[in-house]
């Protein structure tokens, strides 16, 4: 027996575990990193005039973020309301109608291909053929280039999630003689239905941090407003141009921003998890 | 007898009525449904098409060698896309060899060695890492990390890696914290979770039958990765990692912060540079026609770059799944 490569075969296996280990350790590291890093700098900023007090001018004190935060929920719920309805009939033309069509299949594919596609090209084309066009930048357009970036992450899902129910539930209804349509928005979706809210809340989630798309289309506005046809201020584009500024004020405010934007997107996060896990246990 | 006909007869047409009315209605859920599954369709072609219509001024006044032209000069007027691409290219190739080996030891340590009631509050947490906006990671790559890089982590770099004979010059020149550097390193734990993930479902598709013979016959966990998981998994642990090339290249935010937004190519790793899409967030408030038209110049281009990544990535992943017979 040849106990040197026994040796060496352990060491080997002992060194590629740790060295995983390692890097689970790393990652985890860098998250809490991240978290500690604006919870210190955000409970700093975050006080009652960061919700009732708007955005203050260069180099002034005080302020708050009151007029981003309401742009932010305007522009996100909007997108919300023009992504969901979208994503969830496109989900389920690819769930229910997508296995033999070829059309479906191509779908598919630059779907999953828009998911990862550069959001800052998504508002490089709401600017051209919006924003150019009316030649002023406005919450609308904003809100285009959102629900651009959340129509495939809902339609994934859905079609995912319609795809775990199981034939047999379908047929039933089929064997009941109810048509098509029917099976499937009074069956299939509705047992689908904690999966597609899923979906809807990690939308959600990706786009209420989304700075990059925003830049060109809903601008931002240094004032109180709920004009969707005029420029709109909102957090992640405020975040940007306070943490790059050199007013102290600012970067104080931004990392206030930050750490709501942050506890936001986690919470989405959680919950739609919460959603999901529910549904495959009951 | 005759009322009954008549009756069956009545009753027939009723049906058949019904059976109509469903079947239009039918018609109607199913083109409807697909309508809105062509507006995905639609935009990408859009996309296409109005970056090429809004770009063209670029490309016909330098034509294609607008991608190789070093020059960016925009008081004349002269522009190349050589210097963002330089950087784009640069920052996302050092994230993914940083990325790479570190999801994989995720992916490893979450499929073979973690005990099972960990597995989901550890992958959980990863997960997050992805949730993370990109402008947060901008934030902390600014103001936290790259001081503590200058101080610490290129001084370290420098001394080593910056000594041996080819690679010396990558890592010299003045240690700002900020630069290509930073950004690849920023850009590589936000690709991390992404990659993670693809890894994470592709090592779980591999038969059991064969990891566990390959145990039965004494094979370390180690072995097992390497020479069963790993080889039966190859292509979809290639195309994890190129979506998070993909993912590396458009990011914008955190890299806009990190990466020093200066107009140049040098030949060290520690220089500020450039990134095609920190550019575009850069000077697109400021650009006006010919200016902005070298934008979407660049834009198209990254949209072209990134398709073509990512499509290659979803081909190998799809690859992957359909030998188990997981079609997606």
């Amino acid at each position: 027996m040849d106990q040197n490569l026994y040796r060496k075969r352990i060491l080997v296996n002992r060194i590629g575990i740790t060295l995983s280990m390692f890097a689970m350790c790393l990652g985890l590291f860098v998250l809490l990193w991240i978290l500690a890093v604006l919870f210190k700098n955000g409970f700093q900023a975050l006080d009652l005039n960061l919700f009732t007090h708007s955005t203050p001018a260069p180099g002034s004190e005080g302020g708050g973020l009151a007029n981003a935060i309401v742009g932010s929920l305007m522009l996100v719920g909007f997108a919300t309301l023009v992504s969901t309805p979208i994503g969830i009939l496109a989900g389920i033309y690819l769930a229910e109608f997508g296995d033999t069509s070829k059309t479906a299949e191509i779908t598919r594919f630059m779907t999953d291909i828009m998911l990862s596609a550069p959001s800052i090209v998504l508002g490089l084309f709401v600017y051209a053929i919006l924003v150019a066009q009316v030649k002023h930048f406005s919450g609308y357009a904003g809100t285009i280039a959102l629900s651009l970036i959340a129509i495939p992450v809902v339609l994934r899902t859905t079609e995912n999630m319609l795809r775990l129910v199981p034939g047999s539930l379908r047929e039933a209804a089929f064997a009941l003689g109810a048509p098509r349509w029917k099976v499937t928005t009074q069956v299939t979706l509705r047992a689908a239905k904690s999966g597609v809210i899923t979906g809807v809340l990690l939308a959600l989630a990706r786009i209420s941090g989304e700075t990059a798309p925003l830049l060109f289309t809903a601008l931002n506005n240094q004032f109180f407003s709920f004009n969707m046809n005029g420029p709109m201020s909102n957090l992640p584009v405020v975040i940007f141009q306070f943490a790059m500024s050199p007013y102290d004020n600012w970067v104080r405010l931004a990392w206030g921003g930050a750490l709501l934007i942050t506890l936001t997107v986690l919470v989405l996060n959680i919950l739609a998890r919460v959603f999901f896990r529910e549904k495959i246990t009951g | 007898m005759n009322t009954q006909t008549a009756d069956s007869g009545m009753r027939d047409t009723r049906l058949l009525q019904i059976v109509r009315k469903q079947r239009i209605q039918d018609f109607i859920f199913h083109k409807l449904t697909l309508s809105f599954s062509l507006i995905v369709l639609i935009s990408l072609v859009g996309i296409l098409i109005s970056l090429a219509v809004a770009a063209w001024p670029t490309f016909q006044k330098f034509g294609v060698g607008f991608i190789w032209r070093v020059e960016w000069d925009i008081i004349n007027e002269e522009f190349g896309a050589a210097i963002a691409i330089f950087g784009t290219l640069a920052s996302a190739t050092i994230a993914i060899l940083i990325a790479m080996p570190l999801s994989f030891g995720i992916a490893l340590f979450l499929t073979e060695t973690c005990p099972t009631w960990l597995r989901r509050p550890l992958g959980t947490a990863i997960e997050l890492l992805a949730a993370v906006p990109s402008i947060i990671y901008g934030m902390f790559g600014l103001f936290i990390f790259a001081p503590l890089f200058a101080e610490y982590g290129q001084p370290a770099l420098q001394s080593t890696l910056g000594q041996m004979p080819l690679l010396g010059p990558l890592f010299g020149g003045a240690m700002n914290g900020i630069g290509i550097m930073a950004a690849g390193l920023i850009l590589a734990f936000m690709i991390l979770p992404f990659i993670a993930a693809v890894m994470r479902d592709v090592f779980e598709i591999v038969p059991s039958i064969l990891r566990e013979s390959a145990y039965g016959l004494g094979c370390t966990t180690w072995e097992v990765v390497r020479h069963i998981v790993l080889p039966y998994t190859q292509q979809g642990v290639i195309g994890g990692v190129m979506l998070g090339l993909g993912r590396a290249l458009g990011e914008t935010m955190a890299v806009t912060f990190v990466i020093g937004n200066s107009q140049r190519i040098s030949a060290s790793l520690f220089s500020p540079g450039s990134s095609i899409a920190s550019t575009l967030a850069n000077e697109f408030g400021e650009a006006a026609d010919f200016h902005l038209s070298t934008l979407f110049a660049l834009g198209l281009l990254l949209f072209l770059i990134t398709f073509v990544v990512l499509a290659c990535a979803k081909i190998l992943i799809i690859r992957t799944e359909r030998a188990k017979g997981l079609k997606t």
